[in-house]
């Protein structure tokens, strides 16, 4: 029984990340390698990059990154290289283009918006009249009657 | 047997709930005070009912008693003690049990506590209260009982999800589902007021400490739940943006602008509307945090648990709540006359731009988090919005807010002078510059957000300070020291949550901006060095947990000659479930946190280990910490104790009206 769990625990072992057999030699174009790791999205993952998740296809990924930038690509190319093949659904950070733009910029003009519409309020708060100190119509009525009273 | 009683409490329950959401509401309506004196006791007897029937649920789950559904599909009798209790809720069915059993035990200490509340008020509270509970309740029998049987008992169980296993997060639900159900009483509150027509300062000086209570439960319950993530998942981080996380934090923000907008109505009487709607969005985004983990609807890492069939109710139950609730408001909202006259410079104006900011950002967690959906079902676009979309368009309103925070707290009410605020402000700014220049330039040519991060949380700190110590008025030092410590404790409540607000900031960008990571394979009885640390790998060896099986790694690390921790990163593989798990191992410190990592054994001999430095990581939660504590101590201010008696002896003068 115990020969046969420790056989299960070597098959399902999980790997590092990112595993030290990936990691390029040059500093630098690792760290542009991280850097775009970690705006790729694990297709497979639920809401995991590439650079944090243990799955084989984010394994792939990641290498593959790493041979495009070995060959010379930019950021930008490395990151259109990769929506080609996967589909937009891979980029943790959307596009601002077409529908998307409505997701960027709702929280900037609602911000607006409510700063407006706040101070159309206050100002109109801070010009009215105390209304504590006036009466209202049922409270006048009652003292007129008792002031005839 | 017990089970049987169990399921016997839960549709007892439900029942009682039925007329707890009626006869009070009637009975109030119609003035009828015997029929509105049934709410409290109706609320007491839900109490006990959905009690017992959480405590046959524990019970099964103790002995583990396999012919359950739940029981089988979510434990195992190797398991620890600790989850087998905290696997009564680490499920579905056990989850939305725990739901409704704080829901009732809120609903009981409003029931236990109001005595001071106008009677007509109390009993429509308890039934707003009671519908809800009525709601979930339903949902529970009809979608999902836990007391469901299966026919043939199997032999043994299939274990709870490794992750879960874990004491960070045996407790995060529970703190979490305190703060959801919390805001159910502001809600009722506010529902309340709405069939009433009226509120005053009163009202707000009841939903204060339940928005507060409910807020503080939050902060402990998300401070857990990052707390784990960070130790647990095996890479330090700490906050993902996943669903989920932006499910309990779109409550948290609205309940910290809702307890800051209740202030307002409580000492000015102003922003009376604003505070209802703020309080039926607040628990409309509890709904939605629900509904979105429930539901399963947006992937998740969370979403062990979901079931997307069960998601078209609780859709159903958060719109009749959320949506009844805001045509009631706008019906009745030009109902709410506003009193206090305020000037544009005054803290009402500063607690206005709280509340814009707070609404807004949460707002653009909202509209991150359902995005994908959205753009799925009208743009046929598959997207995902990931953290990088959170950090930009989220941390500006985060950065506006830790600016204008110290003024807007120092500000005095109706009318106040700008300069004569800042005045006292000036040494926390420029303490705020020397550290933001000290922590540039010891580093070098790395990103700004380590000195912003420090500029703007040492504002918020040395601010936080000098509004305390601005209290404690004029006159020679010494006298103003001991004044101090005789400052209502609302007063320390309020700078230790703004404190604790800036500790936090400083922990998030010290720990993003300088992380020091290496990853490598080492062999055994190798020296590395890492960020000035000297780390050996002394040895690997496997080891035999109650229902796990572990690859343990001794490894020191040394700094010059001393050694500075003995450390014993883990792999665990649970083969109940076939799931692996990290442990890392992680010496804590005030400055910074060593975090290290075992992986697999390499081809070559060796292993593979991931060391991480993380600076000002323990920040972050020691930061949520002080924040909580501050809520707490504004909780036990003498004002509300106060409020409660004096209230009830103003219901024995009333005759003079």
């Amino acid at each position: 029984m115990k020969k046969l769990l420790l056989a299960l625990a070597l098959i399902a072992s999980p790997a590092l990340a990112v595993n030290p057999d990936e990691v390029l030699d040059d500093p630098a174009l690792e760290a542009r390698a991280r850097d775009i790791s970690a705006g790729l999205r694990c297709v497979v993952c639920q809401g995991e990059n590439i650079d944090e998740s243990n799955a084989d296809i984010a394994r792939d990924l990641r290498i593959l990154v790493r041979e495009r930038l070995v060959a010379g690509d930019s950021d930008q190319q490395v990151m259109d290289f990769i929506v080609d093949r996967y589909g937009e659904y891979v980029l943790m950070k959307p596009t601002q283009e077409g529908a998307n733009l409505l997701l960027w910029w709702a929280g900037p003009v609602l911000f607006v918006l409510a700063l407006a519409g706040a101070g159309l309020y206050l100002r109109r708060r801070a010009q009215s009249p105390e209304p504590g100190d006036a009466l209202s119509a049922a409270e006048q009525a009652r003292l007129d009657e008792l002031m005839k009273g | 047997m017990i089970t049987e009683l169990g399921h016997v409490a839960l549709i007892l329950a439900l029942g009682v709930a039925i007329v707890q959401t009626i006869v009070p509401l009637i009975g109030a309506q119609k003035g009828w005070s015997g029929w509105m004196a049934v709410a409290a006791p109706a609320a007491t007897l839900q109490f006990i009912f959905i009690a017992a029937a959480f405590g046959a649920l524990t019970h099964a789950f103790v002995t583990s008693d396999f012919s359950l559904h739940v029981v089988w599909a979510n434990s195992h009798s190797a398991k620890p003690m600790l989850y087998k209790i905290s696997g009564v809720w680490g499920n579905h069915e056990g989850s939305m049990m725990l739901w409704v059993l704080i829901l009732a035990l809120f609903g009981a200490t409003a029931a236990w506590f109001g005595g001071g509340l106008p009677p007509r008020l109390k009993a429509r509270v308890l039934s707003v209260q009671g519908s809800i509970g009525l709601a979930f309740l339903g949902f529970i029998v009809f979608t999902s009982n836990p007391f469901l049987r299966l026919q043939v008992p199997p032999f043994d169980g299939r274990d709870l999800n490794p992750l879960l296993q874990d004491p960070g997060l045996a407790f995060h639900p529970p703190f979490l589902y305190l703060g959801y159900v919390g805001l159910s009483m502001a809600f009722s509150f506010a529902v309340a007021a709405l069939i009433e027509g009226r509120v005053d300062a009163a009202w707000a000086r009841w939903v204060r400490p339940w928005t507060l209570a409910a807020w503080v439960f939050l902060t402990i319950g998300i401070g857990l739940g990052s707390w784990w993530a960070y130790y647990e998942l095996g890479w330090g981080g700490f906050w993902f943006w996943d669903p989920v996380e932006n499910a309990s934090f779109m409550p948290w923000l609205f309940a910290a602008a809702l307890l800051h907008s209740a202030i307002v109505v409580e000492k000015r009487e102003a922003l009376k509307s604003w505070t209802i709607l703020l309080a039926i969005l607040a628990f409309g985004f509890s709904l939605i945090g629900t509904f979105i983990v429930r539901s399963g609807i947006i992937t998740s890492v969370h979403s062990f648990a979901s079931d997307p069939t069960r998601g078209v109710f609780i859709l159903g139950i958060l719109a009749f709540f959320t949506g009844g609730a805001l045509i009631l408001y706008a019906a009745r909202a030009s109902a709410m006359e506003a009193r206090g006259v305020f000037s544009m410079v005054s803290r009402e104006t500063a607690l206005v731009v709280n509340n814009i900011l707070l609404a807004v950002s949460s707002f653009v967690v909202f509209i991150g988090t359902v995005w994908p959906l959205a753009a799925e079902m009208f743009f046929g676009r598959k997207l995902s919005v990931g953290a990088p979309f959170f950090e930009a368009a989220f941390t500006p309103f985060m950065v506006v807010l830790a600016i204008i925070l110290p003024v807007g707290a120092m500000l005095p009410w109706k009318r106040a002078r700008l300069g004569r605020v800042i005045k006292p402000l000036i040494p926390a700014m420029g303490l705020a510059v020397a550290v933001a220049l000290l922590a540039w330039t010891l580093q070098t040519g790395r990103t700004i957000l380590g000195p912003v991060g420090f500029l703007l949380g040492t504002w918020l700190v040395a601010g936080a300070l000098t509004d305390l110590f601005g209290r404690t008025g004029r006159g020679p030092i010494g006298q103003r020291l001991s004044r101090l410590t005789r400052l209502p404790r609302a007063d320390w409540g309020k700078a230790s949550a703004h404190a604790g607000l800036g500790i936090t900031f400083m922990g998030i960008a010290g720990l993003l901006a300088w992380q020091a990571e290496d990853i490598r394979v080492a062999q055994v009885g190798e020296t590395f060095e890492v960020a000035g640390y000297a780390i050996t790998l002394d040895e690997v060896h496997r080891e035999q947990g109650p229902n796990y099986i572990s690859t343990t790694a001794t490894m020191e690390v040394h700094k010059g000659d001393a050694l500075i921790a003995l450390l014993h990163p883990e792999k665990r593989v649970y083969p109940v479930q076939g799931m692996p798990t990290t442990e890392a191992a992680i010496a804590n410190g005030f400055w910074r946190d060593i975090y290290l990592v075992i992986g697999d054994p390499q081809e070559g001999g060796g292993w593979a280990v991931r060391t991480f430095i993380k600076p000002f990581a323990n920040w972050i939660w020691a930061g949520t910490l002080i924040m909580a504590l501050g809520g707490l101590l504004s909780l036990s201010d003498r004002r509300y104790r106060v409020a409660a008696g004096a209230a009830r002896a103003q219901i024995q003068g009333v005759p003079a009206e």
